[in-house]
């Protein structure tokens, strides 16, 4: 097992947006100490101390990772273990078998038979998405600084 | 001998073997699997409960309460308590007092430094922490010495005036005792699954559990048909 000096660790994410379904793995053998920020989907089966945040995606403890560190992510899925608290804006699957010992910040948990969860569970419902307002809308709570905006683009022509 | 509901499978033993395995729960490993749920829970019953009912009446209504569960997260407890708006701890009590005293270890639970130890690892929480505790039947399973100092550090992590559930079992001549899953399946009904049997280290009668929990303000007793006593507990 290869160990890293406390470094910071961010998966590239050349291949694409995130939202193209690209995900990192950190495998087995690997073990890191200190933060990573992923911006696609992050699949962890080896050893992480310190901080992972994954705000906009998914992350999955497999069955042989070991996390012990604050974790933050769209959502996560545990099938080896997290000692640390997880914070998951969508939801947390605790698979049987899995262990975690922190507290739990979601919207969803899920936890099957067999999970060993110990620690509190803090359920935050999302705000409701308001809806956009409309365009005549928009144009009359325009605030000042569009006004600014069109006033100097209008000096400009002048010239 | 077969009896209903969620003491079915449940056997007195006489020193021979119990009809379906050895009288001994089998070592830790295979306990600590089965408190795990590695072997397979057996639904047995789902029952509705008077003791339930009278703890979800006191923090029914209310919101932002912290609630602790010391039977081990399930989804259904999980659901039902956060859906009333509170705060769920979970503690996997009995799998903390196997890790620390052994499946069957009730003859190293009168160690003062081994139960300073275990009580660091569960119910290690700030004075008043919580307005309700769901304690289940894990009481059953502590010797005198290690149940005196759960119980003291029960009083001292709920608030005054908030309510625990326990249970006991009725009969207090049994050798050995099932243990349960306990899942909530409605404000005053219970999803009853085995997980195994075990042998409690002691067992109480009403006089006994009102002695055990003298410095709490009341003691409110519900015998099932199941010859369970629930037990809802004034702090």
């Amino acid at each position: 097992m290869s160990s890293m000096s406390p470094a910071r660790y961010e998966p590239d994410n050349r291949g694409g947006p995130a939202t193209s379904g690209g995900s990192a793995s950190i495998g087995k053998a690997v073990k890191i100490v200190g933060q990573i920020f992923s911006n696609e989907d992050l699949y962890v089966d080896g050893e992480v101390e310190g901080t992972v945040e994954a705000m906009e995606h998914k992350l999955t403890i497999g069955p042989n990772g070991s996390v012990k560190a604050t974790v933050k992510a769209r959502e996560v899925a545990v099938l080896g273990s997290i000692g640390g608290n997880v914070e998951a804006t969508d939801k947390i699957e605790i698979r049987k078998d899995a262990k975690l010992v922190g507290d739990i910040k979601t919207a969803r948990i899920i936890i099957e038979d067999g999970a060993y969860f110990k620690g509190s569970i803090d359920i935050v419902k999302p705000e409701p998405v308001r809806a956009a307002p409309k365009p005549a809308q928009q144009a009359a709570a325009a605030p000042h600084g569009n006004q600014v905006s069109v006033a100097a683009g209008a000096t400009e022509n002048k010239r | 001998m077969l009896l209903p509901g969620p003491l079915k499978g449940m056997f007195r033993s006489r020193g021979g073997q119990p009809p379906n395995g050895p009288t001994q729960p089998a070592g830790p490993s295979r306990a600590q699997a089965a408190l795990r749920g590695g072997a397979a829970a057996a639904l047995l019953s789902s029952r509705p409960s008077r003791g339930l009912e009278e703890f979800f009446t006191y923090i029914r209504g209310r919101c932002g309460l912290r609630i602790l569960d010391m039977g081990g997260a399930t989804q259904k407890n999980v659901t039902f308590i956060t859906d009333l708006g509170h705060k769920m701890y979970s503690e996997d009590f009995l799998q903390i007092l196997n890790d620390t005293f052994g499946a069957d270890g009730t003859t190293e639970q009168s160690n003062p430094g081994r139960i300073e130890y275990f009580l660091k690892q569960t119910l290690n929480y700030q004075e008043g922490e919580f307005d309700g505790v769901l304690v289940w039947d894990v009481l059953e399973y502590l010797s005198p010495a290690l149940l005196t100092a759960v119980v003291e550090r029960l009083q001292h992590v709920v608030r005054p005036k908030s309510y625990m559930l326990a249970f006991f079992h009725a009969d207090d001549k049994l050798d050995a005792v099932p243990f349960y899953t306990f899942r909530i399946g409605g404000a005053n009904a219970l999803e009853v699954a085995q997980n195994g049997v075990r042998r409690p280290a002691q067992l109480f009668n009403n006089r006994s559990l009102e002695k055990l929990f003298g410095r709490f303000e009341s003691v409110k007793f519900f015998l099932t048909r199941e010859r369970l006593r629930e037990v809802i507990i004034k702090a």
